[in-house]
């Protein structure tokens, strides 16, 4: 087994047979993971190559490089793994979870502007508890904000500090 | 003002120019259409109360009456850049193709980076630098902000840049060569921005300008654009930087169209003389598009 080097990105194994560095997961795994909680057909990911930096951060890519690949950071921060719930980015649900068609969530304005603020709401949900693509109307049509922790009857913000803003008359 | 006095001889309606460079800016967004779409993203900010007015050389370019464009939705979703007008124009002149292997070196903040991104719609590769440490936040922020996927974000002197880190990519289709400069054209935003200008600092700035643009053309395949650009008026740092490259013959300077009033680059300055083919250079001046200074030369790699 190769040991996985925190400084460079190196790209995930096509499947977990095929798997060198000790809990990496697979590309497989990390497609299959999107495709299970949110419906989001494999083929959306097609052209990307998956790469891990850092333990269980895993980046998308649209584009083939030879590993390992020295540099600050290499196309979108898409997942954490290596953890008992993996968890998407915002930055992975805001540009993917259009295509997204289950574990969604559509909030009310007076929600929406609440978790984009960063605050927990409790809006009506009885589907399954674990991470949410959430969306708001804009525009004539649903748009993903983020990523929602539901548990408890409650929706958790995921949206991270620098992200937020507070669109709510005071 | 006064280090504009220089340019007296260089700009038509100079009163008009000084006049406008005493003006702020309209703000402008671009919208990136990675996520965004721009009637869609109209929409939205005129949901908002925001009323937009839409640029014609550029479909996504728009003004809106809002001093702060980061405190709406549309920003928050990532569909909208807030960018100065005329720095949309060297990635509009590039227009590279999906699929495309582009090069920014000097990329922070990344409003250039995030544009290519855009015009290779987020497939193939953008491999941002910037040898500031502090300002590779901001680019990074812009880039995950607006959904790109493509980008490759590298802490690199510009000068010294090489392929080594990407395996499997032999040269670069094209690169926008967005140099620091002395920042003339930014004086509307800027009120200090001319405090060092001046004939020596240009000259000074030239000689890293030069040595950039030349790592980049030499990383680019041959058949393939390079576009410079700055946001100065000084033409040391524009026109003559360009000559020099044409000197070393392994590039020519190449026509572009582009939907802005401006003027032919210029081929005697002081003491100076360019290569002719500086005409086919663009000069924008603040007062003839209501926007910043700006400089942009198209340059093909010779097979």
């Amino acid at each position: 087994m190769r040991q996985n080097v925190g400084h460079e990105f190196d790209r995930l194994p096509a499947t977990d047979a095929e798997r060198e560095v000790e809990g990496r997961p697979s590309r497989q795994a990390v497609v299959d993971w999107w495709a299970d909680r949110f419906g989001v057909d494999s083929s959306v990911f097609d052209e990307y190559t998956f790469w891990e930096k850092g333990k269980g951060k895993v980046w998308a890519l649209p584009f083939d490089l030879d590993p390992p690949v020295p540099v600050e950071s290499l196309g979108m921060k898409f997942i954490r793994t290596r953890q008992e719930h993996w968890k998407p980015t915002t930055d992975a649900v805001q540009r993917f979870g259009g295509h997204a068609t289950r574990n969604v969530i559509d909030l009310d304005p007076d929600d929406a502007a609440a978790f984009v603020a960063g605050d927990t709401t409790e809006p009506e949900w009885d589907g399954d508890w674990g991470y949410l693509v959430v969306r708001h109307e804009i525009a004539g049509a649903p748009e993903p904000i983020g990523v929602g922790l539901y548990v408890h009857h409650e929706l958790r913000s995921m949206v991270p500090k620098g992200r937020q803003r507070d669109f709510r008359e005071s | 003002m006064e280090a504009l006095s220089r340019y007296e001889s260089l700009v038509d309606d100079f009163e008009a120019f000084v006049e406008s460079c005493q003006r702020p800016l309209p703000t402008t967004v671009r919208v990136s259409t990675i996520k965004g779409d721009v009637d869609r993203t109209v929409r939205a900010f005129e949901d908002e109360g925001i009323e937009v007015e839409r640029r014609d050389w550029h479909p996504g370019v728009l003004e809106v009456d809002t001093s702060k464009p980061g405190n709406t939705w549309p920003y928050v979703h990532g569909w909208v850049h807030g960018q100065e007008e005329v720095s949309a124009i060297p990635a509009a002149v590039l227009a590279p193709a999906p699929g495309d292997v582009v090069f920014d070196p000097c990329a922070a903040p990344g409003s250039k980076t995030t544009q290519l991104a855009a015009e290779i719609e987020d497939r193939g590769l953008v491999v941002a630098n910037d040898d500031n440490l502090g300002r590779l936040s901001a680019l990074r922020g812009n880039c995950d902000r607006l959904g790109i996927t493509c980008a490759a974000v590298t802490n690199r002197d510009a000068r010294h840049v090489s392929l080594d880190d990407f395996g499997g990519v032999d040269a670069f289709d094209g690169a926008v060569v967005d140099v620091p400069c002395t920042c003339e054209g930014t004086i509307r935003k800027n009120p200090d921005a001319l405090e060092s200008a001046g004939r020596q600092s240009s000259r000074q700035m030239a000689k890293l300008q030069t040595a950039i643009l030349r790592r980049a053309i030499d990383l680019t395949r041959a058949g393939g654009t390079v576009v410079y650009s700055t946001c100065t008026f000084a033409p040391e740092e524009n026109e003559g930087v360009v000559d020099a490259v044409l000197g070393d013959g392994d590039v020519e300077l190449v026509p572009f169209e582009i939907g802005l009033e401006h003027d032919d680059g210029i081929t005697d300055w002081l003491d100076e003389s360019y290569d002719d083919s500086l005409r086919h250079a663009k000069r924008f001046y603040p007062h003839q598009n209501d926007t910043g200074g700006f400089f942009t030369a198209k340059l093909e790699v010779r097979g």
